[in-house]
């Protein structure tokens, strides 16, 4: 590494920099949408001179949606308040039971142990629309369609699987000597949870949960099918920009830029930890 | 078995799927007696102290402490303590929190707490670290931290796994000469994991033997190095290893004697079965004086080198058949160096071995010494 010439650190400082470009400019575009109205975005050729406006974010404070035909409600804020109320419970529910069923798989080898943990992976292999029909039509005679109960149980396919068999890894490396040492020293299987495998599984633990927050936020099909208009998340709460008089790129990409800072921020915020898993490695010292 | 045992293990078996790790392993350690079991890697020696702490399930077989049955307690409350080979410090914990952590489960006072964590930590010369993370700690620190976790309650019955393993030599050498008197201090009952046999007669009040999953052999250091149940164990123990001739004994007048190399070596305890039977005869390297290549009774051979080991002298030499022996003396000894020579066999030190079971034959002097 030391003797690297000159030119090859700027290759590699040049291609890094196509990578970023690459992924961040769809972002970076949408944000600049965001920030004109339907006119100048539509206008060719593109160009990337206008004068800003805020009128795209302040319809969507206002819940109104002005158009050259008609004005139209919108509740995209109580979407974006949807999104947050089902993609945390999902998570924090899936955390609760996941996190658990995770430790028992990868501590204590049972009959049939593989066999539980495969079928509950097995849930992300299934296209969803596969489950949702019936689903329908159990969640109606249960009385739960519509509900943030029934959506967030939904959104356990989605979570439980991921969480589980990120988590069982983190736990797999935890040398079993420390947990046998913990409970030597006098200390019983809960503590030893509680108190060892959790603290150390932390970072395996953050990378999951906001890897089943952001599938979760994502989600479209199940909202869709199972949830009437109050109920409904940001993702399908956007169809309501394609409107009959035209699609309203401005509004869409403000609510887009709106619906990914939840998932920006969590995800800045788990960053402290995810590093600090990278650093934790060494566990084994 | 005795009333005062601190720990007796009974008929102790454990596979894993078809690999049996532990075969029917029994044996007792007395109050405040140090066992070292000793034996080469994949003996089952650490799977037999985690049966012991009950970190793993055995198969069969019972493990008593002080005279309770804790086969089916779970660890926490088998009072004992244990350190690792790999150390198995909680990397989220400071060296304090670690030590503390078998006081903590007693709920101790924070006060007698950190007092208790202080003295054990300064017994051990790691009270200035106790603020440092695992990570920051050398190898050593690290060994001392864990000594010192298990040490911390003051269990009955303290087990040690090859706890010196991963520390550099010279802090090796310290800590052996330490931790006999640490452990006589604690007067606790001590099992002694290792893969080093002058770790394992340093430190131990007895060792025990174990291979593939058997104990072969229990008993004091000098016993085993002396009378070795088999060829296995005498070239596990010995540096330079033992020297081993194939021969047959025959009757040679009144006596028995084997021939080394157109030499007769008397074998005079000899009994008369051994007469025509395939074996082998060991002689340990500091066993063998070098002598004038015409001295009567001397294997006439050629030394071929000489190498330091330690604070001994190796010669390696070849016999007029072409077979290779080691002799060992004291550095301050000369002796010819190169050349023509002779190797004078103690007769003390000849041990005869079955070729075919490997199993040491008791010649009539050593059942006349009394076993340790």
């Amino acid at each position: 590494m030391q003797h690297q010439s000159v030119l090859e650190n700027w290759l590699r400082g040049i291609a890094l920099a196509l990578i970023v470009l690459f992924f961040m400019f769809p972002i970076f575009w949408i944000l600049l949408m965001s920030l004109q109205t339907n006119e100048t975005i539509l206008r060719s050729p593109p160009s990337m001179v206008f004068s800003p406006t805020l009128s795209n974010y302040q319809a969507i404070f206002a819940g109104r949606l002005d158009s050259n035909a008609a004005s139209l409600d919108i509740r995209f804020l109580g979407n974006l308040w949807n999104s947050i109320i089902l993609s945390v419970g999902s998570v924090g529910v899936a955390l609760l039971f996941g996190v658990p069923a995770a430790y028992a798989f990868a501590r204590y080898k049972f009959r049939g142990s593989e066999d539980i943990a495969f079928t509950l992976l097995s849930f992300r292999f299934a296209p969803p629309l596969l489950v949702l029909l019936p689903l329908t039509s159990y969640f109606q005679t249960l009385g739960i369609a519509d509900t943030y109960f029934g959506l967030i149980w939904v959104y356990q396919l989605i979570c439980l699987p991921l969480i589980l068999w990120i988590v069982r890894g983190y736990f797999e490396d935890i040398p079993a000597d420390v947990e046998h040492a913990y409970r030597i020293a006098g200390h019983g299987w809960f503590a030893t949870f509680r108190n060892i495998a959790l603290p150390l599984a932390r970072p395996g633990i953050a990378a999951a949960g906001l890897l089943a927050f952001i599938f979760a936020w994502n989600n479209f099909i199940f909202a869709l099918v199972l949830a009437s208009a109050d109920k409904q998340p940001v993702t399908v709460g956007a169809l309501a920009f394609v409107t009959a008089s035209g699609i309203q790129y401005g509004q869409i990409a403000a609510a887009v830029v709106l619906s990914i800072a939840p998932t920006l921020a969590l995800a800045l915020y788990a960053q402290r930890y995810l590093v600090e898993g990278l650093s934790l490695g060494a566990v084994k010292g | 078995m005795s009333v005062t045992a601190g720990l007796s293990v009974t008929s102790l078996s454990k596979s894993f799927k078809d690999l049996q790790v532990l075969d029917k392993v029994t044996f007792d350690v007395p109050k405040s007696e140090t066992l070292v079991l000793f034996g080469p890697s994949g003996a089952g020696k650490t799977v037999l102290l985690r049966c012991i702490a009950g970190a793993v399930d055995a198969d069969s077989g019972t493990v008593q402490i002080d005279g309770d049955d804790v086969t089916q307690v779970p660890p926490e409350s088998r009072g004992v303590g244990m350190a690792f080979q790999n150390f198995a410090l909680f990397p989220h914990m400071n060296a304090f929190e670690n030590i503390a952590s078998p006081l903590r489960a007693q709920r101790q006072p924070r006060l007698s707490l950190a007092e208790t964590v202080d003295s054990v930590a300064r017994l051990l010369k790691i009270d200035h670290v106790l603020d440092h993370a695992p990570r920051e700690l050398s190898n050593g620190q690290k060994q001392r931290t864990a000594l010192a976790r298990a040490l911390a309650a003051e269990p009955g019955l303290l087990l040690l796994d090859d706890p010196l393993r991963n520390v550099d030599a010279k802090l090796r050498f310290e800590m052996r000469l330490e931790l006999p008197r640490l452990l006589a201090d604690r007067q606790a009952t001590v099992v002694y994991v290792t893969q080093d046999y002058k770790e394992a007669m340093a430190l131990g009040d007895r060792i025990a033997v174990l291979d593939q999953g058997r104990i072969v052999q229990i008993g004091s250091a000098a016993a085993i190095y002396r009378r070795p149940a088999n060829i296995t164990i005498a070239k596990l123990f010995g540096d330079p290893v033992i020297n081993l001739l194939e021969v047959v004994p025959e009757r040679e007048k009144q006596a028995i004697s084997v021939q080394v190399s157109n030499q007769q070596i008397m074998l005079p305890h000899a009994a008369d079965d051994v007469i025509g039977r395939p074996c082998m005869l060991g002689i340990r390297p500091e066993d063998i004086a070098i002598t004038a290549p015409d001295v009567p009774a001397a294997v006439p051979v050629s030394i071929e080198a000489e190498t330091p080991l330690n604070e001994k002298i190796v010669s390696l030499a070849i016999t007029q058949r072409g077979r290779e022996l080691l002799a060992s003396r004291p550095a301050d000894v000369a002796s010819p160096s190169a050349g023509a020579a002779g190797f004078l066999f103690n007769g003390d030190g000849v041990m005869l071995f079955d070729r075919e079971s490997e199993r040491r034959i008791d010649m009539q002097s050593d059942s006349g010494k009394k076993t340790a």
